[in-house]
């Protein structure tokens, strides 16, 4: 299982390399989406992977069973994806009123700010 | 004691978030906050330095299961600093920023960011860290286009881009870490870092800290965003970028290389001084060719993040108090003169320097404040960048370095060179045809943040002895990483 999802993590880096050097902006933020994902499953997936023991605590114990999934990666995914959303919301944003103010989706003609 | 550093900025949101448009208001509130936040980032500091390091433990969770927040000297000086700046910025927006941006609730964003960075300084946890990091990205994302201009959203989608590609490095980077180590506690991890035999997959994970690092504290080769978007926003948010973006970077890059690194580690160490090397260069000759205002300062901001990561890569006690003692000096500098710039665009409508001149006869006094944080920057004595640049001399020359201290010697006279390009432009040419009728006059309230600045500079260079004082303690602290392991895990000092 870990291999499956160690190639998919490789593909998803190199797609959001690849469209984030593409000129377009609506391709650069689907780049940054690919990139934010594949990072979250890096994290998840780094600790290792435990199938079929989530970790709870039975009723009436203390400590947890031995051979329990770690829950803290899990903890941190599910910070890195709320941050994530509200990052690409604003990258849409961004895309939106700089495409209202230019017209322009093209990169090699935002050159205003390199003068 | 600990947690107020972020807690105030965050009541301050609070307040600002449902004060409406009442703009007075929320001018009030937000200098009224800048100055509390000032006097308790003075007091953190006295008491660190009297009784040690403070540690607190979020949740009651003790370390290293919970989030703890640490605040040791390095992280006191650059929560004053920081307070410094934050407390002259909220007076110079008063004036100094429009009312557009004061009713899209610039002071908002600007306490967001101060809390973001408050808090990268004073946690004591790597996630943590990153969480920060992000706070103060978004907050900093939203500053740099508040206003909507065709420059500024050019500008933040350039900064954006660049900057999450870096937080992404780092979140890989704890990911990887807490995988192999399985604690994401800094005392913790420094710790099992040098217990026990790591596998080699920790070195990837370090070089995506690095990585992110030094995107962060626009390093060589990846500070091509700072000089393409760091001049598209007003002079109240650009001198706040200026001051502290890049510094927050640089703090993270001390903290990593300070508890994880070997201390004999001859890879990185050198690695940094083949980037600080670049750094330096790069920058000061960028900055010298351009010939907008502000684009010569944020290429200066490069070139002198060189010499911090210059200081660290030199790893003695001297090498590191001394880039402390430039970073102290950078923040007020390069803050001081991007509100100079601010103050100088602002009445000539133009940053653009051959547009400009005769402001010696005209304002002597704004000329000075330019002098003086000009020639600080540039390392004449006695002001402050003299010390930090011969200390780091010193220190070069101490521990063998002699090719990249020659090359740090070398970029202060291109420093000197660019500096004064800029004093020749604006400040010391003759003019006749310039009509100074009917423009706006510098008003008080946006001098004041920078005579205020510069008295500090004064200070900081003049009375360099006591300051360097405290520093070498910081040092002495961050070069042996037992007392802070110790104060955080409870253990007596036993490593």
């Amino acid at each position: 299982m870990e291999i499956i999802l160690a190639i998919t993590i490789g593909m998803l880096y190199s797609a959001g390399i690849y469209l984030l050097l593409r000129r377009s902006v609506t391709k650069l933020i689907l780049g940054i989406i690919l990139l934010s994902n594949a990072t979250n499953l890096l994290v998840f997936i780094s600790g290792g992977l435990t199938t079929g023991n989530p970790p709870f605590i039975p009723v009436n114990e203390e400590l947890p069973p031995s051979g329990i999934a770690d829950p803290l990666p899990q903890a941190l995914v599910l910070t890195a994806l709320v941050i994530g959303l509200g990052i690409i919301a604003y990258t849409m944003v961004l895309k939106y009123k700089y495409h209202d103010e230019t017209g322009n989706e093209d990169f090699d003609n935002a050159k205003e700010t390199d003068r | 004691m600990t947690g107020l550093p972020i807690l105030i900025p965050f009541l301050a949101m609070i307040f600002l978030a449902v004060s409406g448009t009442r703009i007075i208001l929320q001018k009030i509130i937000a200098v009224a906050t800048s100055l509390v936040l000032l006097v308790v980032a003075v007091f953190i500091l006295i008491r660190v330095d009297q009784e040690g390091i403070m540690v607190m433990y979020a949740g009651g969770w003790k370390a290293p299961i919970g989030i703890s927040l640490v605040i040791d000297s390095f992280s006191a000086l650059l929560l004053v600093a920081t307070a410094i700046v934050g407390f002259c910025m909220s007076i110079y927006a008063v004036k100094g920023l429009d009312e557009k941006r004061h009713q899209t609730k610039y002071y908002l964003f600007f306490f967001g960011m101060i809390m973001g960075i408050n808090g990268a300084f004073i946690t004591g946890d790597i996630f943590n860290m990153y969480v920060w990091f992000e706070v103060m990205l978004m907050a900093s994302f939203i500053l740099m286009v508040l206003g909507n201009e065709r420059e500024q959203l050019e500008g933040g989608l350039k900064y954006m881009t660049i900057s999450l590609l870096g937080s992404l490095l780092f979140l890989a980077g704890i990911g990887i870490l807490y995988g192999h180590a399985g604690t994401l506690n800094l005392a913790h991890l420094s710790m099992k870092f040098r217990e026990i035999d790591l596998p080699p997959a920790m070195n990837i994970a370090l070089a995506l800290l690095m990585t992110a690092f030094a995107i962060k504290s626009a390093a060589f080769p990846f500070f091509f965003w700072l000089p393409s978007s760091y001049h598209t926003p007003p002079p109240a948010v650009s001198a706040l970028f200026a001051g502290l973006l890049t510094k927050v970077g640089i703090y993270a890059m001390v903290r990593i290389v300070t508890l994880f690194f070997d201390a004999y580690d001859q890879f990185w160490h050198g690695l940094l001084l083949v980037i600080s090397g670049f750094t330096m260069v790069v920058g000061a000759v960028a900055a010298f060719s351009q010939t907008d205002i502000r684009r010569v300062l944020s290429f200066s901001i490069i070139s002198q993040m060189g010499y911090l990561i210059m200081g660290l890569g030199f790893f003695t006690p001297l090498g590191i108090a001394a880039a402390i003692y430039f970073m102290l000096h950078n923040i007020l500098v390069k803050t001081n003169l991007f509100l100079v710039a601010g103050i100088v665009g602002r009445t000539e409508g133009s940053y653009n320097l051959g547009a400009m001149g005769g402001w010696y006869q005209k304002f002597p006094g704004i000329t000075l404040l330019y002098f003086l944080s000009a020639m600080a920057l540039a390392g004449f004595p006695p002001l402050s960048g003299f010390f930090g640049k011969f200390l780091l001399a010193k220190a070069g020359l101490e521990s063998q370095h002699e090719l990249i201290t020659g090359i740090s010697i070398f970029t202060a006279l291109i420093t000197v060179a660019y500096m004064f390009k800029i004093w020749n432009g604006v400040f010391w040419k003759q003019t006749q045809d310039i009509k100074w009728e009917g423009r706006e006059r510098p008003e008080f309230s946006m001098v004041f943040p920078s005579t205020f600045l510069t008295v500090l500079i004064l200070y900081l260079g003049l009375g360099a002895g006591p300051v360097f004082d405290i520093l070498q303690k910081t040092a002495g602290q961050l070069l042996d990483p037992s007392g802070y392991i110790g104060s955080v895990l409870e253990y007596e000092n036993t490593l």
